[in-house]
């Protein structure tokens, strides 16, 4: 077990030298010198010539000790995210908006999962019939409604004409009431495709032959739903929760923006405004760093859960 | 019974070959088939603007720069949409919108599709060093969450001049959506080459001598394609919705009209209660949405010989 892991987080070294690699190809090499434009159209060389030592754009790229290959990864490794165009450290951004950012997506996203979750059982249960049809119909649809338009419709009908909801957020809302109608909004938008996947994982175990026997041996249709396909329907549902679990930390760029929830969206929503690459390769590397945590966690618990995944 | 009568008779039937069934199947599902008349329609609207703007002809779409009527005027018989801020027709900048979404959409799947089918060939095909290189740089790639890769790559090669060639508008969003998005063919590709490859027929082509990249893109290629077009028919309606929200993000087409940009206008517009411009992007997003989904279904169901009945 032990060793599983450790072999398991040995396998994530070279991912995180890919992310590095392909951050520094960005931001660096393609992106390059951008200290003429932090310091605006009007400043003077000495000020240029400053921004570019600060930076470190005055460096070599490659080969040297001091080069921007070996900072970059230097700093990356030791999380030191240095400072973003307004001088603030980029890690007291980040931390600041993180609060925001899972208060917005955590009830949203369990939110999503428990109602589609839910449904889809029930669907398991009409299979064929007009509501399975009526759903499937409703969830396409609700896909195909752009979620830009999801959110402005919400904002104006629910928040700005009837009143509902507070429009904007404001620092002395409670949080609950500013983030209500944000996650409302986003559980409305998630429930198409997640129910679609719910459903046809549901389906599927509903076909195998261990829910026939059940089904032969005289059990209630609520019992073989509940005990035997709810818990071999686990296993994608586990692997599809755990693996979305970065993405909450996040936020959720469009939602934060409409309704001036100051999270990560919004800061990622700022840095792209200003081009401030130092943000964005910032929050590009820390959630690269937690998807393949939480990589490695699902795997672990495939392990643990499922006996035909062996440790070897 | 004639000597004919008989030879008929006993002769096998002559098989269909996978193609043929599936579009066979398709072509009954007459729900889908309508679906696809309206994609063919958006395809041609986007190409009839394009040749339109090549020729300079005349015609309503390629002047959406033109002034109809005053600001903010309500939809009406003679502006169907009503007009914008600048009393420009809404009509004609959702009709022109529609070849910015279509060439976005096209252009990065040719490109995800050009990176992302021989690298899942090859890594299939030869596996060992090569495939761990391949799979290396998708898992990478595939680590990081995808908005946030085709934002970085946006914002980074905007207004970047690239081989003497300055990136602008549109370019920049169907390049960063492209170079993003092909990691989802590319595993596809590669698991599915990966089964085909102890198959009879690759063992065949190897015996007569064939060389690997013939047995590659003559042999395996075609037998695995029915894929690639499945797959793209889902994605191409993520490839659209990305463009629209990276067009109301400012990172896309700025100088001419298209959804997305049409919806962060209707952003402040709304407070104002004019809802047309919204309502009109949002339709045609939508509708080319929907018929893409349904189409994309109907075309998996009816190729994917896996889900044969």
């Amino acid at each position: 077990m032990a060793a599983y892991i450790i072999r398991r987080l040995l396998y994530t070294i070279p991912i995180v030298f890919g992310v590095l690699l392909l951050t520094f190809i960005l931001f660096n090499m393609v992106g390059g010198d951008i200290s003429a434009e932090i310091a605006g159209k009007s400043a003077s060389k000495e000020t240029i010539e400053e921004i570019r030592k600060e930076r470190g754009y005055d460096k070599p790229l490659f080969f040297s000790w001091d080069s921007q290959f070996v900072s970059h990864f230097e700093n990356a490794l030791t999380f030191n995210l240095g400072r973003a165009l307004d001088r603030e450290p980029v890690i007291d951004k980040i931390k600041r908006g993180v609060m925001p950012s899972l208060a917005l997506t955590v009830p949203m996203f369990f939110g999503v999962v428990i109602i589609s979750v839910g449904l889809s059982l029930i669907i398991a249960f009409v299979r064929g019939s007009i509501w399975d049809v009526l759903t499937v119909v409703i969830c396409v649809a609700g896909m195909s409604i752009p979620f830009l338009s999801f959110i402005l419709f919400g904002q104006y009908f629910l928040a700005y004409k009837w009143g509902l909801f507070p429009i904007f957020f404001s620092p002395d809302l409670a949080t609950a009431q500013y983030v209500a109608l944000p996650v409302l909004i986003g559980i409305v938008t998630g429930l198409g495709a997640n129910l679609r996947f719910y459903r046809t994982v549901m389906l599927d175990e509903m076909r195998s032959d261990y829910v026939r026997t059940a089904f032969a041996k005289g059990l209630g249709t609520g019992r073989v739903l509940f005990k035997h396909v709810l818990k071999n329907a686990m296993i994608p549902i586990i692997t599809r929760i755990v693996l979305a679990i970065p993405f909450l930390f996040l936020g959720s760029l469009l939602l934060e923006r409409f309704f001036g929830i100051p999270g990560l969206g919004y800061l990622m929503i700022e840095a792209i405004g200003s081009r401030d690459y130092f943000v964005i390769n910032a929050m590009t590397y820390i959630s690269a760093i937690l998807f393949v945590i939480f990589n490695v966690i699902t795997d672990i618990c495939y392990a643990l859960v499922d006996p035909r995944v062996s440790f070897e | 019974m004639s000597r004919q009568q008989i030879i008929n008779k006993t002769l096998p039937k002559k098989g269909r070959s996978l193609w043929q069934d599936g579009l066979r199947r398709l072509g009954r599902r007459r729900f889908a088939m309508v679906c696809l008349v309206v994609v063919v329609l958006y395809f041609l609207l986007a190409g009839f603007i394009y040749l339109a703007e090549l020729f300079d002809w005349q015609v309503a779409p390629i002047r959406w720069s033109q002034e109809v009527g005053s600001q903010y005027e309500s939809p009406s018989r003679e502006n169907l949409f009503g007009t914008d801020m600048f009393g420009q027709s809404v009509l004609r900048k959702t009709l022109y919108g529609t070849k910015i979404s279509i060439t976005v959409a096209l252009f990065a799947s040719f490109i995800s599709i050009a990176i992302g089918v021989p690298l899942g060939a090859i890594a299939g095909y030869f596996r060992g060093f090569i495939d761990e290189v391949i799979v290396w740089l998708y898992s990478t790639l595939s680590s990081i969450p995808y908005i946030l890769l085709i934002l970085a790559f946006a914002v980074v090669l905007r207004d970047k001049t690239l081989f003497g060639y300055k990136l602008t508008g549109i370019t920049t969003v169907y390049l960063a959506i492209g170079l993003t998005s092909w990691v989802g063919i590319c595993r596809l590709i590669r698991g599915e080459v990966i089964k085909h490859k102890n198959r009879e027929y690759i063992l065949a082509a190897k015996s007569y001598g064939c060389s690997n990249s013939r047995i590659i893109f003559r042999h395996l290629l075609p037998n695995v394609f029915h894929l690639i077009i499945i797959d793209f028919s889902l994605r191409f309606v993520g490839f659209i919705h990305a463009e629209v929200i990276l067009s109301f993000l400012g990172l896309g087409e700025t100088t001419r009209p298209s959804w997305g940009a049409m919806i962060n206008d209707a952003r402040i517009e709304l407070a104002r209660g004019v809802w047309w411009q919204m309502a009109a992007a949002t339709f045609a997003i939508f509708f080319i949405s929907l018929v893409l989904n349904v189409f994309g279904d109907a075309l998996r169901d009816s190729l994917d010989p896996k889900l044969r009945t």
